[in-house]
Formats: structure tokens, sequence, C-alpha cells
């Protein structure tokens, strides 16, 4: 990170915030995931593979992966309805809805988890509904999608929000002058804007979806094979003495994560600049 | 520069400030948790004692002192009242206040935060097995099961079953467990360790049933986890599951937290017990390493000695555990039915054994439980 | 990763063109979905955590809420806040100086940097500092040897709650100070003005709400934090519980009505940063205006 080309700027203090940003960023995140890398690298690579490629952790990726999938899919959905309705349309409580959006993110994961459990439960508000049908919520895969769900309810509606507001009329305008209906306006026009945020909105609830302890711990039945989140695992593995292995699995996560966030920050300045030049 | 200097000396000096504030929370800790880090209880290094205080007569022990036992799941309400009537005996005895911090989890999980470096004064866990893991690495002395009477363990236990009102699927004994369509809660075996009884005493059940041809056993124990929906990672998380979640036919749990479920629950809930069972020997220890280090091995040790009082024993069967003691024992007798127990000792060849053939990696367990998915 | 809470969203309330919206069904059948949607997936569980915490009526909560136990992770939960708050503070501020006020090679990589936190799972954040000063660990042996305890005590806590929360001040403040440009300052300075002067006089006037708007959610974070904190608190109650980690204990201990009381208390708190947020949001939009 050293400033080689720094420009001449006539204000002060690059050398002390880039000195102190720097050291902090290495006592509080680099080194301690250093020290993730390096007691992984006591496994020989085969051990290693062995053991982020075993049945139960595999499981455990599908179980992570496609719950967060699926949750990430309907805040897609829902979320761009959401976001479609708060800038455009007009209505009563409009202000609190749009307030509403961001609680998940304030609201401490395990009251969400206690929160959930005691509704999709099938003794629950709505577990008692689903519950006669056949359908179980809680302590299934279902119940962890649900969790996840909520955690990624403002991802999507964030992302959507900002360039649908900055989006110009014009375009709709002469779409509708030259007779194109409504629908055909929202795909041809609309909807191709829409898509980098979209896919950033997705990808953020996807990323925050595959590594949430909080909420699911409390919802999923915590299952080996079948309802086992990837975290879960790590955690069972810590609590069985099992550090080489929790820590060569926390590896793989860790490497999942770090390539959704090149892709999330590629998106989004993308998508920036976009709104900028449009 | 000047200005770059001084707002550096600022940063590093807020930076300290940080530091020293979060390592000044940590010495609070340890001060709290004891007098004097070396163990020479001088009156000098104990927290300013307060010059108010009634019994003024120069004792050369700290005015109050912290223990931190870390146990395993169902015992929480058993320490609240234990350490409450501890703290009384203890303040009457020496005219010291004690403080008694619990920590509870899975018996493997606490026993592998303990080396991980939770200071804990005494352990009580749900076996031996994870005190030895303690020992192995030098916490406590290797013998420490002699230290106290009956093998350390002031109370024992066993496992039964806890089902529904009425017991609609009629579950008497272990092989009702197999059939198909009864769901059957039970922890992780390789976090908790109740559950890890729980498996030795069905595997015991049906190495008996089958004459000792553990392939035979081994199919049992494979139908026995297809019947389990959740696999919790302590003994309290299963017990919630089944009570409060209303999850699965049949609970396989700790007669004391059967019993206690029982009781913050009422009718909802019968108590079955099978025809075998395994007598479950919860230890207790003192580790050395840390009571040494903050000098607290005398009230750590007459802490563990009062579980064997009457006053203890009585706290114990209270809280649904075995007395030891025999005039506690007959007083309660009508609680705790008679029933056949296996032990592990005699019939699993001590923890280390049963522990290395069922529970480590690549054990039974790991073979039934993967395969049986 | 921020990034979703980071927009400033102004919500119009001008009526759209009758040619540019849908037909009034369409219109109103899109507002129930996103209210049905919202209700379940949000208002439901706070409603749930609410009814819950009241079961048993006033007396029952407030009781739960005066348990010492309950008082000593409030205190916890407060201590660990006032450190790594204020800490990532600084950082933020430091960070988003350098990074916008100069041009330097590798911005891109230190950005990505900054927001890994985001992107790793909580568990991890806990795991790491159990392998640096756990018994077991790298360090673990000379803390030991200097009788000092990280893991299992309240630095460990300060330290994932640090990690957890480490980028959100400086996330916030990155696009606004980039979009601000350095012509106010270098006029300060052309002027005469020096560095701390200039940076109180000059940046902070223009920060300060996004500024704020950060700290909020840092905090909120900082309280809430559960995963990361579970793996280095040993869980002893009265000492080094936070108040998510109390409302498990109670939830485990058959206690549920006092564990939603907790967990109201924690509602609460997140109710009044999104008040608190959205009076930012307020300023922000008109200062943003204003220029």
């Amino acid at each position: 990170m050293a400033a080689n080309r720094k420009r001449k700027s006539a204000l002060p203090g690059f050398r002390f915030t880039m000195g102190f940003t720097v050291l902090y960023l290495s006592l509080i995140v680099l080194i301690p995931l250093a020290g993730l890398v390096v007691k992984t690298a006591g496994l020989t690579l085969p051990q290693f593979w062995d053991t982020v490629t075993s049945q139960r952790v595999l499981a455990s990726y599908r179980v992570s992966l496609l719950t967060a999938f699926f949750a990430a899919l309907v805040n897609v959905a829902f979320g761009l309805i959401v976001a479609w309705v708060l800038v455009r349309y007009r209505f009563p409580g409009k202000k609190i809805v749009d307030g509403l959006v961001d609680i998940p993110f304030a609201l401490p994961t395990a009251v969400a988890g206690i929160a959930l459990t005691s509704i999709y439960a099938p003794n629950g508000w709505i577990g008692k509904l689903l519950d006669p049908l056949g359908i179980k919520v809680a302590y299934t895969p279902l119940g962890i999608t649900v969790a996840l769900i909520f955690i990624g309810v403002p991802f999507v509606v964030r992302t959507v929000q900002p360039v649908l507001q900055e989006l110009e009329n014009e375009m709709e305008e002469s779409a509708a002058l030259l007779g194109a209906y409504r629908w055909r306006t929202f795909r041809k026009v609309l909807l191709p804007e829409l898509v980098p945020p979209l896919i950033t909105g997705f990808a953020l609830a996807f990323a925050r979806g595959i590594g949430e302890y909080g909420s699911v711990v409390f919802i999923s039945g915590n299952m080996p094979l079948k309802t086992e989140i990837t975290p879960l695992l790590i955690i069972t593995k810590l609590e069985q003495y099992e550090y080489s292995q929790a820590t060569a699995i926390a590896l793989v996560l860790l490497l999942i994560s770090f390539a959704l966030l090149l892709v999330i920050n590629t998106l989004q300045r993308w998508t920036n600049r976009r709104l900028r030049s449009a | 520069m000047k200005v770059i200097k001084s707002s550096r000396l600022l940063l590093v000096a807020a930076l300290a400030v940080g530091v020293l504030s979060a390592c000044g929370s940590n010495g609070n800790n340890s001060s709290n948790g004891s007098a004097s880090p070396d163990g020479s209880p001088s009156p000098s290094s104990s927290a300013s004692s307060s010059p108010s205080a009634s019994a003024s007569e120069p004792t050369k022990k700290p005015e109050s002192v912290e223990l931190l036992n870390v146990s395993y799941d169902p015992t929480r309400e058993l320490y609240v009242a234990f350490n409450k009537s501890f703290a009384d005996y203890w303040k009457k005895e020496t005219g010291q206040t004690v403080k008694i911090n619990q920590s509870h989890g899975g018996s493997g999980a606490q026993s592998r935060k303990v080396l991980d470096g939770l200071e804990a004064d005494v352990v009580t866990l749900a076996l031996a097995y994870d005190i030895d893991a303690l020992a192995e690495k030098g916490l406590l002395k290797t013998d420490w099961q002699k230290s106290f009477e009956s093998n350390s363990s002031p109370y024992t236990s066993t496992i039964v079953f806890l089902v529904r009102k009425g017991n609609p699927k009629g579950i008497k004994d272990w092989n009702d467990l197999i059939k198909d369509g009864v769901q059957v809660i039970t922890p992780n075996p390789k976090t908790s360790g109740g559950a890890r009884w729980n498996y030795l005493a069905a595997w015991g059940y049906a190495s008996k049933q089958d004459g000792g041809d553990e392939a035979k056993t081994k199919e049992f124990m494979k139908k026995l986890f297809n019947n389990v929906p959740v696999l919790d990672s302590g003994a309290r998380g299963a017990t919630t599951t089944f009570v409060e979640r209303k999850i699965g036919d049949v609970l396989l749990a700790w007669e004391n937290e059967a019993y206690l479920a029982k009781k913050e629950y009422g009718d909802d809930f019968e108590i079955v017990t099978p025809s075998l069972s395994i007598l479950a020997e919860p230890p207790v220890a003192v580790v050395d390493k840390v009571v040494d280090k903050k000098g607290t091995r005398e009230v750590a040790e007459a802490y563990l000695k009062y579980l064997y009082t009457p006053e203890g024993q009585e706290i114990a069967a209270q809280n649904f555990y075995r007395p030891r003691l025999q005039e506690v024992a007959d007083k309660y007798k009508d609680q705790f039915p008679q029933l056949n127990l296996l032990t592990i000792d005699q019939d699993f060849g001590g923890w280390k054994e049963a522990q290395q053939k069922h529970f480590a990696d690549g054990g039974t367990f790991d073979e039934i439980y993967t395969k049986g998915s | 990763m921020a990034g979703a809470v980071t927009t400033v969203t102004t919500l119009s309330n001008e009526a759209r063109p009758k040619h540019l919206t849908e037909p009034r069904p369409v219109r109103y059948l899109l507002i129930a979905v996103a209210l049905l949607f919202i209700g379940i997936v949000v208002v439901l569980p706070m409603l749930t955590v609410l009814l819950e915490a009241f079961r048993k009526g006033w007396s029952a909560y407030i009781e739960a809420l005066k348990d010492p136990d309950a008082m000593a992770a409030l205190r916890l939960t407060l201590i660990t806040a006032l450190i790594a708050v204020p800490l990532n503070t600084i950082f933020g501020v430091a960070a988003a100086w350098a990074i916008t006020k100069f041009k330097f090679r590798g911005k891109n990589l230190l950005v990505t940097l900054i927001d890994l936190p985001f992107a790793v799972s909580p568990v991890i954040s806990g795991l790491v500092y159990i392998l640096l000063f756990g018994a077991q660990g790298f360090f673990g042996p000379w803390l030991m040897d200097h009788d000092m305890k990280i893991v299992f005590a309240t630095p460990g806590i300060v330290l994932a709650t640090m990690f957890v929360t480490f980028p959100f001040v400086a996330r916030e403040l990155l696009p606004l100070m980039e979009a601000q440009g350095v012509q106010d300052e270098e006029a300060a300075v052309s002027l005469g003005s020096k560095g701390w002067r200039t940076f109180f006089k000059v940046t902070l006037p223009n920060i300060k709400w996004g500024l704020l708007y950060g700290i909020i959610l840092c905090n909120a974070r900082a309280m809430g934090e559960f995963g990361a904190v579970s793996v280095v608190s040993g869980h002893i109650r009265g000492e080094t519980n936070t108040l998510p980690l109390h409302i498990e204990i109670l939830y485990n201990e058959y206690q549920y009505t006092s564990s939603f009381a907790v967990a109201s208390l924690l509602m609460l708190l997140a109710i009044i940063t999104l008040v608190i947020k959205g009076l930012i949001e307020g300023k922000l939009a008109r200062s943003r205006h204003g220029q």
C-alpha cells in the first residue's frame, strides 16, 4: 500500500492517516485472519482436502448455499416490489414502511432468532397454521431460509431504491408515447437498468446469508447432513477440540465470502459509474 | 510537519487509552476472581478492604473471593441452589464472602473452553473423560478422580425416557425407539456428555439383546439415530426442542433433566424407566493450575467437599440427582426407582476406551451416523 | 457490503403522471404485496417479541430486567460498545481521509480489505481470536505467563465486536467524502490553516451527519452482535455475558418471558437507532440539496 505516486497534495496528514489505517486494519483484521491461514497450514494438503470435502462438511455447504440462495432470490422478488412501491406510489404509512425495511439490520440476530422460532415452531402462530398441511418450517431447511429472508430484506430494497429514484422519466415517457404498454415498458426500458442493482442486492443478501449464525442457530434443527449450516459446523468442530478442522472449514467459507465481496464491489462500482453517466 | 507529529502523538495516545481501558477491564476481571494472583492472601493485596466491615478481626483471608464453576448443561438449577447454600456456609465458617460464577454448556464444549483458557476453579462436568482431557494438558493431576470420595462423583444419575402425556406411542423400552414413526430426541454425542451416556445405554441394551454381536448392535444404533430428527449440541437444547417446541415422541434425558421438565410443565409429560440403563457418574474436580494461580484452592476444595455433606446431598436430591449419602438416599428413595444399571468401568472398559471406540473420529458413532443418513 | 444501508433516500410524495404509472388495481396489488411481505417478515417477529415479553404482565417484565445477571449483561454490553465504537470511529475517519483526499496505488484493494469483516461470518471473527489468544493459541502461553486474559473475558469480547463493526464508519464516510472532493480543504490550507484546524473547521462540518450515521449503525451492531461474541465469551453469567448472550441463556432455561423481555430491550435500541437514522437522513438530504 505504498504511496508511490502520491499526488502532490496540499493537504496534510496522508502519512499519518494512512499509517494508522494500515496499522489498525492489520491489528484488528489482517493479523487475526492470517492466524486462521497459519493454523490451517498445519494440515497437509490431502488432510485439508479430506476435511473440507468430507460428507458432513459438503452437506453443510449445500445447506448454507442453497438456503442463502433461495432466501436471496425471494428477497430479489419482494425487495423489488417493496422498493418500487416506496419510490413510485403514495400510500399512508409509507415513511414507517421505509423505516421498517432497516429493522433486520438493526435488530440483534439473537432476538430475530428466538422470535422467528416461536412464530414458526409447530405450536407458534404461523407454525400452527402450516402444521396441519404437513408443512414444517422450524427445524427444517425451510426455517433457515425464513431466517435468512428476514436478514436479507434491507439489502435488495436499499440497492434498488436509489437506482429507481434516479431513473429519468424521459425514457419511459418516449416508450409510452410510442404506444408501448406498461408491462412492455417495464421489461424493455426499466428492467435492464434494474438488473445490476438487483444482482448486487442479491449478492449482498447471499453473502450475508452464508455467514449468518445468530438467527439461524435457534430455528434450524442443527441436524448434521440436513439442517447444519457451515458456521454452526465450525463451532461444532471447535467444541470437539478439532481446531485444525474448524479453521480449514472456516478458510473455505472465508474464501467464498472474499470472492463474493470482490464481485459485489465490482458490480457496485459499475452501477455507480452508470448512475453517474446517466 | 509539527502538526503531523502532534497529531500522531494524539492518536497514539487515543489508541493507548483504548488498549488500556481494555486491559483495565481485564485487570478488574482477574482481580475480582482472585484476591492476589500469586496465591499469597496478604490483606494489602486484596482490593481496598472497606473498614466498615463488621467482622474486623485480622484474618489473613481477603474479604471476598470469587469462584468459577464450569459445569454442563442440566446442572443450572442445582448449582443455583447449591451456590447459595455454600456461600452461607462459607460465610459462617470463615467470615469470607464467596461469589460463585457459573458457566453452562455441553460438557465437551465446556471442557474445550477450559482448555482454551476459561479460568475455571472447579469443573463439574458430565463425564470423567472431559476432565481427563484437561488432565492430559496438565491443568490438573492425572489421578484427579481420587481426590474426592466415590470417584469424585458426589451424585449420580441415569438415563430415562421422557414421553408425552398418555405415552401415545407406547414406548416402554429401548427397542421401542427403533420402530418406524417414532421420533427420538437426543443431543449430539460429540459435544454433549448426556448424549454420550444416552448412546452407551442404548448400545449396552442392544449389545445384551444381540448377545454381543457388534454388527447387529450397530444396526440397532443406526436405526435409532435414523429416528432422530434434531441433534442439539447440549442436553438443555434437546430438552427445549422436545418440551417447548413439541418435536419428537421421546426424549432420552438425564433423570434429573426429565424430572425438572416434568416439574416445569406439570402433567404434559410422563417419565418411562427402561428395563436397563446406565449409571451416570458426573464427576467434579478442582483445576489445580487455576486455583494455584489464583490462590483459591482452599475455598474451591471446600466447595466440592460441601457437595458430599448432608446439606449438599439434600440439595442434589431436591434437584433430582441421586445422592451418595445413605441417609439422604433413604429419605428420597421413592423418588428414584431402582433399575438395572450398566457401569462405564465394568461394561465399557472405562471412559478412555469408550471414548476411543465410540465417539472419537471414525468411532462407531461416526460409522452409524454418516452411513445412516 | 455496507452498500445496502449507505444509501440516503428521500421519499418523494408527488404523484406520477398517469401515463407513467400502472393501472390502479395493479398499484393496489403491488402495495398490498409489499405491505404483506414487510408485515410477515419484519413486523410479525417484532410483535412476537413484545407479546411474549409481556405475557406475564408488567411486573414480571420489570423483574426480568432488574435481575442482577441482566444488569451485568447490560453493563458489559455498554462497556463493549463504549470501547469499540470510538476506536472504530477514529479509524473510520482516518481511513476515509487517507482514501478520499489522496491518490495512491492499491486503493481498491484497501477498500476491499476494509469491507472484509462485513463478508466474514461472525463465527470466524470469534474463532480467529481464540486461535490467537486462547490458551492453545499463538499468544496464549505468553498471555498466561503474564496473567493476562483476553478470550473469555472483556477484552476478547471487545476485540470480536471491533472486528465485526470495523467497516461501518469508514463505509459511511467514503462515498460522502469522495463526493465532496478536496477543494474546501485545499482552500483552507492555502489560506494558512493547519492540519487539525482544517479538519475540525472545514471537513468535520461537512461530514458530521454522515459520521453520526455511521456511528449509530456501528453502535447498533456492536450492542447486538451474537455469533462472534458467543465464541469468545465463556458464558459466565454476570461476568462475560452480553445482552444477546443473556437472551440465549434465559431461553435455554425455560425462562421464555424473561428472555423476550431482554430481547425487547434490544429491539427498543434497534427502533431508536432507526428513528435517529431517519432524522439524520433528513439532515443529510437537506445538506445535499444545499450544495
